[in-house]
């Protein structure tokens, strides 16, 4: 297939989704589950890809993404609260000490700036580990983040550990898609490109890559800080979502879930990191629920062990068998496209002719 | 004089805690050594523990009880090992840590599905459990047992891995994986013998460390779990005395911060100190340097 073609073809795919969100939303509910999902879901698809960036492209195992999220959220919420209703969200704090507010997407920005800043402070001694030191010592940053945030003496910036509140959100579900979208694209140009190739031999073997010429310190710690960049805007996007933050929602577990979605999705897959985000999040919010369900029968028998919980239990034994039996995910590490679905019909068409046609050269 | 009595519960409490801590610890040290990998479920098991002493004293006297914690603990261990590490075994080291965050997700889970999500009281351990007075700080009994039983504990594994086949077995897996297993060391088992070993310290851990603590919570092992962790890796990885040291300086530094009232950065502390001393020095105050062939 041609460049332009399939450039069109995705132009059109993409198009294509747009519109369908776009009816949905004027057909269905807007309390719809459905619509949770794919708000949630985008945003972690977001976050999940900016995590495959630095585990499945460069290598790098970090586990410091909540704490760079937070980073964003919290940035975004302090930026966007409306002068007027600062007194009431910092009560305890005579209002906070920022008094003025900035527009939305400069403020997605911001927090996607200040979780780069901070990336590559950190990145600059902690990127030296290798694999597993690395992956702890990114978690132990995040458990100072979120501490810090809680600290009483900064409440006037912070509001210590109280929520923030009053921000501006989004409704239509149409936001998350266009901003994560946009962000995703720019992180696929970017693997697309010499640096990304620059990572990727990075990510299958250091040595020789420093040998070709590439110079790793520069390398992993550029890969470490666009990572966060992004990370810290899916954290200003999850706060619009949630239209009210903590630090102490920014947990570990919240790392590991989004560790989760790119084993689920195939780590080294952009497309894959997108699929895994959208399954989990409807697996785990909505269509298992049914599972919580505490008044289910079959026939006259009661089922008694399920329970409000048992959905999580469920779902994360089905994590572990994808762990243990399905170790390359869903896409393992290729990318969906128009002309890998085409060349696949096309294997499955031919396969069929050569058989009934008995011998065939082409 | 009077410094003293202000400061000594948290010091007491620090080497408490601390002694907690390395039993822990010597769990992860231990897989590390061998295998490489950071049980992150670990500290999941200790909080599972917990949890069986909770439900176990509603239907069976204490001292059955506390030996059906222990039974539970490493036959959970064991299992843990033998379903999600071992069919890993030639696995990039990286899905073998995810199976573990796998392992530790699931745990909580069916924690949270087990006890509604709600925090569970932990029944008082006669003996332990008892108030006692030390230079006019009360503290519970536990508090002076816990460097007592963990520095004896820890003499018997030391005394364990010197001397005994096993222990020998132990020692060269973690010197070499494949050479050990060309001299008939059979992998399997010394493998299940480590996560043994851990699970049992993991649940005399978790009655010393609940028995100061009012309630098991899903994620109540998540914390002490990590902290292990960093003093594992404060002591340098694999080194059971460098673990245990470096348990007691993060419990007492903890508790000190913690009673000069900066309660918010006592574990904010625990990590600024493991990336300090990974940047420093990476293989820890006891580890031993690891050489890269290319």
């Amino acid at each position: 297939m041609k460049k332009t073609t399939k450039a069109i073809w995705n132009v059109g795919l993409i198009a294509a989704l747009l519109i369908l969100l776009f009816l949905l939303e004027q057909v269905l509910p807007s309390s719809s589950m459905l619509f949770m999902v794919l708000k949630k879901g985008a945003i972690y698809a977001l976050v999940a890809v900016s995590m495959n960036l630095l585990n499945g492209f460069t290598g790098l195992f970090s586990l410091g993404q909540a704490g760079f999220m937070l980073l964003g959220a919290y940035t975004y919420a302090i930026l966007t609260i409306p002068v007027e209703s600062r007194a009431s969200v910092y009560q305890y704090f005579d209002g906070g000490i920022v008094q003025f507010s900035i527009p939305v997407p400069l403020a997605l920005i911001a927090g996607g700036i200040v979780a780069a800043v901070f990336a590559f402070l950190i990145g600059l001694p902690v990127l030296r580990l290798k694999s597993d030191y690395l992956a702890i010592a990114t978690l132990g940053f995040a458990e100072i983040i979120r501490a810090v945030f809680q600290w009483d003496k900064l409440g006037p910036l912070t509001n210590g550990s109280n929520l923030l509140r009053n921000f501006p959100t989004f409704n239509s579900v149409l936001y998350p898609f266009i901003v994560a979208g946009i962000c995703i694209g720019l992180i696929v140009l970017l693997i697309n490109s010499t640096y990304g190739r620059a990572f990727k031999a990075i990510r299958d073997d250091e040595i020789a890559a420093e040998a070709m010429g590439i110079n790793l310190a520069h390398h992993k710690q550029l890969a470490f800080v666009i990572s966060s960049f992004f990370a810290g805007v899916s954290g200003g996007l999850l706060a619009m979502y949630q239209t009210t933050i903590q630090a102490s929602m920014f947990r570990s577990s919240m790392t590991y879930e989004i560790l989760l979605i790119v084993v689920i999705g195939g780590i080294g897959s952009i497309t894959g990191s997108c699929i895994g985000s959208f399954l989990f999040i409807a697996c785990s919010e909505w269509w298992l629920r049914f599972l919580d369900n505490s008044n289910l029968y079959i026939g006259d028998f009661h089922l008694t062990f399920m329970r409000p919980g048992f959905r999580k239990v469920v779902f994360s034994i089905i994590i572990m068998a994808i762990v243990l039996f399905y170790r390359k995910g869903i896409m393992g590490d290729r990318e969906f496209s128009i002309e890998a679905v085409q060349k696949f019909f096309r294997k499955r068409f031919k396969k069929k002719q050569t058989v009934e046609g008995g011998s065939s050269h082409e | 004089m009077e410094w003293i009595t202000k400061n000594l519960p948290y010091l007491m409490a620090g080497i408490s805690v601390g002694g907690q801590y390395a039993l822990i610890a010597i769990g992860y040290t231990m897989v590390y050594g061998i295998l490489r990998l950071i049980n992150f479920a670990h500290g999941d098991i200790f909080m599972v523990a917990g949890l069986i002493m909770v439900y176990a004293v509603t239907v069976m006297p204490m001292p059955l009880a506390i030996v059906l914690v222990i039974a539970a603990t490493v036959a959970l261990g064991f299992f843990v090992e033998r379903a999600a590490y071992k069919p890993l075994r030639s696995a990039p080291r990286m899905s073998v840590m995810i199976s573990a965050i796998g392992v530790s997700y699931l745990l909580q889970n069916l924690a949270l599905y087990i006890t509604g999500g709600l925090s569970q009281q932990y029944p008082a351990i006669p003996w332990l459990s008892d108030t006692v007075t030390i230079l006019g700080a009360t503290t519970k009994r536990v508090t002076l047992v816990t460097p007592v039983l963990t520095v004896a504990l820890v003499v018997v594994l030391v005394l364990l891995i010197k001397y005994t086949k096993i222990g020998m077995a132990m020692r060269a897996a973690s010197r070499d994986f494949e050479t050990s297993q060309l001299m008939g060391i059979k992998l399997n088992s010394v493998i299940s013998m480590t996560f043994v070993i851990g699970s049992f310290l993991a649940a005399i851990g978790s009655m010393l460390y609940f028995t100061n603590y009012t309630g098991v919570t899903p994620t109540a092992g998540a914390m002490p779990g990590l902290k292990a962790f960093v003093a594992a890796v404060f002591g340098g990885i694999g080194s059971i005395p460098g673990a245990v040291i470096g348990a007691f300086i993060i419990g007492i530094c903890e508790n000190i911060i913690k009673g000069l009232g900066w309660t918010t950065f006592s574990d904010a502390f625990t990590f600024a100190l493991l990336i300090v001393i990974l940047i420093a020095k990476p293989t820890g105050l006891f580890g031993e340097k690891a050489i890269d062939k290319v």
